[in-house]
């Protein structure tokens, strides 16, 4: 073998190691992270947990049931406001809308992603906690909801855009008006995808903590109304997280490993309903 | 030649002297007139004064090669061209002697069905892919019958008749193309356009699909879009040649493939060039 050869091999080798090792080394990160969280969550979980409220300070036990309430609340709010107006958006952008608009639209969405989620809340604060000067589960709801649209709108009109402009064209020349066309073959051709889209975007606010901090606050006790403050379980992770108490800390992790069980089993519906196969055989 | 370019009155002798005796003796109704039509896309012109008279209950095909504007021509039968925003069509095109530009767009489709060169049934059902046009026309009550009907049209009824509720993925591509027919003619179509539908089949479910085209003459006005001449030649009454946008020959088919007139369709049909 000559030398230039088992320099070749060495080098092919070395490189198959060194991003083997950097592959392993992602991997271990991500379930030590998962096994510690497992691991801490699974010793301090109790049924208490779900049922009861927090226990006054100082006293060891309770639980945090109405954070897991609030939280079901401020995520209803997020998809209530932005389920609709990503989805319909969607269908604007991907079947009515030209050239400028759509650009500026889809522009406009990206950097709405991309805006860092403090800001948000900040933003939710001045438009929503300051006219009604008191925190609330609304404001919450809202700032969730802002964060929604943009990953509802952009993932669903990728999805709709998949659509063959065959299947529109059947249904055109059958007289179908372009809304009939939209709502009868567009739609459910697209609709494990979107489906799919909304769930992650939902998984993806579910634990989002810096825009509730100063809109749906947080409470220790059962939130009175929509337009009260409301606990949630992301702000209760960090309020007890940085508290003096082991036992808030086991409480935190215990909230923590509840947030990963939603957000693994939003996961795994997802990619449930995408691998029953795409409705419309790509061609 | 010329008496094509004149022919733009609804009811008028064929565009060109009959070929058979038979025929000659039944007088042609027009369906559609095609009158001085330019078609562009853009700024590119892309059909040029166009006259075309479509007779009723007869196959007329569209021939010439890729791009000459066969399928673009088809497309304006039924407004389909409209889904492209830049496009820009002059002139007349009549049914029963009215403007379709004139007329509501759905309502026109519903008269003058289409049928692509792709299978493209929808995502549904069997059934549902043939009563959609009938369920979004605002047919009410039992749809059975006239879904029975149209697939018994499409020569699909006896493949499929145990199984109308599986997805209609899960036919052949052959089988797909039939119901797509059926989903066209669902809707009682005036006409019912083509645009290549064989290209995407094995030879045997296009033979099928020919054999049903001739059938399916006593229903409907059929105008079909083909490259492949044997296929004009089998299943039509009228053939036109188009080439570069332009109508060169317009005849009854058995005249244009044994005594083309014009020294483009010949070298066309005998294989020089396209």
């Amino acid at each position: 073998m000559s030398r230039r050869l088992r320099w070749r091999k060495f080098v092919s080798h070395f490189m198959l190691t060194m991003t083997g090792l950097c592959a392993l080394v992602a991997v271990a990160v991500l379930f030590f992270i998962l096994g510690y969280l497992v691991y801490h969550g699974g010793t301090s979980i109790s049924w208490n947990f779900f049922t009861k409220l927090p226990a006054p300070v100082g006293e060891t036990g309770g639980g945090m049931a109405n954070a897991i309430v609030g939280s079901a609340k401020l995520l209803l709010l997020a998809c209530l406001l932005g389920v609709p107006i990503g989805f319909f958006g969607a269908i604007y952008l991907a079947e009515f809308s030209g050239g400028t608009i759509a650009f500026v639209v889809r522009y406009a969405a990206d950097l709405l992603n991309g805006v860092p989620s403090i800001v948000i809340g900040i933003f939710a604060y001045s438009l929503v906690v300051l006219p009604f000067k008191h925190f609330s589960t609304l404001a919450g709801g809202f700032a969730l909801g802002l964060m929604m649209i943009p990953i509802t709108l952009r993932s669903t009109e990728e999805f709709l855009r998949a659509v063959p402009r065959a299947l529109r064209e059947g249904a055109m020349a059958l007289g179908a008006s372009q809304w009939k066309t939209i709502a009868s073959v567009v739609v459910p051709a697209a609709y494990r995808g979107i489906l799919t889209a909304i769930l992650l975007a939902f998984a993806r606010v579910a634990g989002e903590t810096a825009p509730l901090l100063f809109t749906a606050f947080g409470n220790r006790f059962w939130s009175p109304g929509w337009a009260q403050p409301t606990a949630s379980l992301p702000v209760m992770i960090f309020t007890y997280a940085i508290a003096p108490y082991d036992d808030w800390h086991r409480q935190a992790w215990a909230a923590g490993l509840v947030l990963l069980g939603l957000i693994l089993i939003i996961n795994i519906i997802a990619r449930v309903i995408l691998s029953r196969g795409v409705a419309v055989p790509r061609t | 030649m010329a008496s094509v370019r004149s022919a733009v009155s609804v009811k008028i002798t064929p565009p060109v002297s009959v070929p058979t005796s038979r025929e000659a003796q039944a007088p042609l109704v027009m369906r559609m007139t095609v009158a001085k039509v330019n078609f562009y896309y853009g700024p590119k012109q892309v059909l040029f004064d166009i006259n075309l008279n479509i007779a009723t209950n007869k196959v007329t095909s569209l021939i010439g090669p890729s791009g000459c504007g066969k399928s673009t021509l088809l497309r304006t039968l039924n407004r389909m061209h409209e889904t492209v925003r830049s496009s820009r069509l002059e002139g007349e095109i009549l049914i029963d002697n009215q403007n379709i530009l004139a007329q509501d767009v759905t309502a026109l489709r519903r008269r003058v069905g289409m049928v692509f060169q792709r299978p493209n049934p929808f995502p549904k059902s069997i059934f549902d892919n043939v009563a959609y046009g009938l369920r979004i026309n605002g047919v009410k009550g039992s749809i059975h019958d006239a879904v029975e009907k149209s697939l018994r049209h499409a020569a699909l009824w006896e493949e499929v008749k145990d199984q109308l509720h599986k997805s209609a993925y899960e036919l052949s591509g052959g089988q797909q193309q039939r119901l797509c027919i059926a989903r066209a003619l669902a809707v009682e179509p005036e006409v019912l356009l083509l645009d290549e539908p064989c290209s995407a089949l094995d030879p045997i479910s296009t033979a099928k699909i020919e054999e049903l085209l001739v059938q399916l003459k006593d229903l409907c006005t059929i105008v079909i879009v083909t490259h492949n001449m044997q296929q004009a030649a089998r299943v039509s009454d009228f053939t036109a040649f188009l080439l570069m946008g332009q109508l060169i020959e317009f005849s009854p088919t058995p005249q244009l493939f044994t005594t083309p007139t014009d020294a483009r369709t010949e070298a066309y049909i005998t294989g020089r060039f396209g």
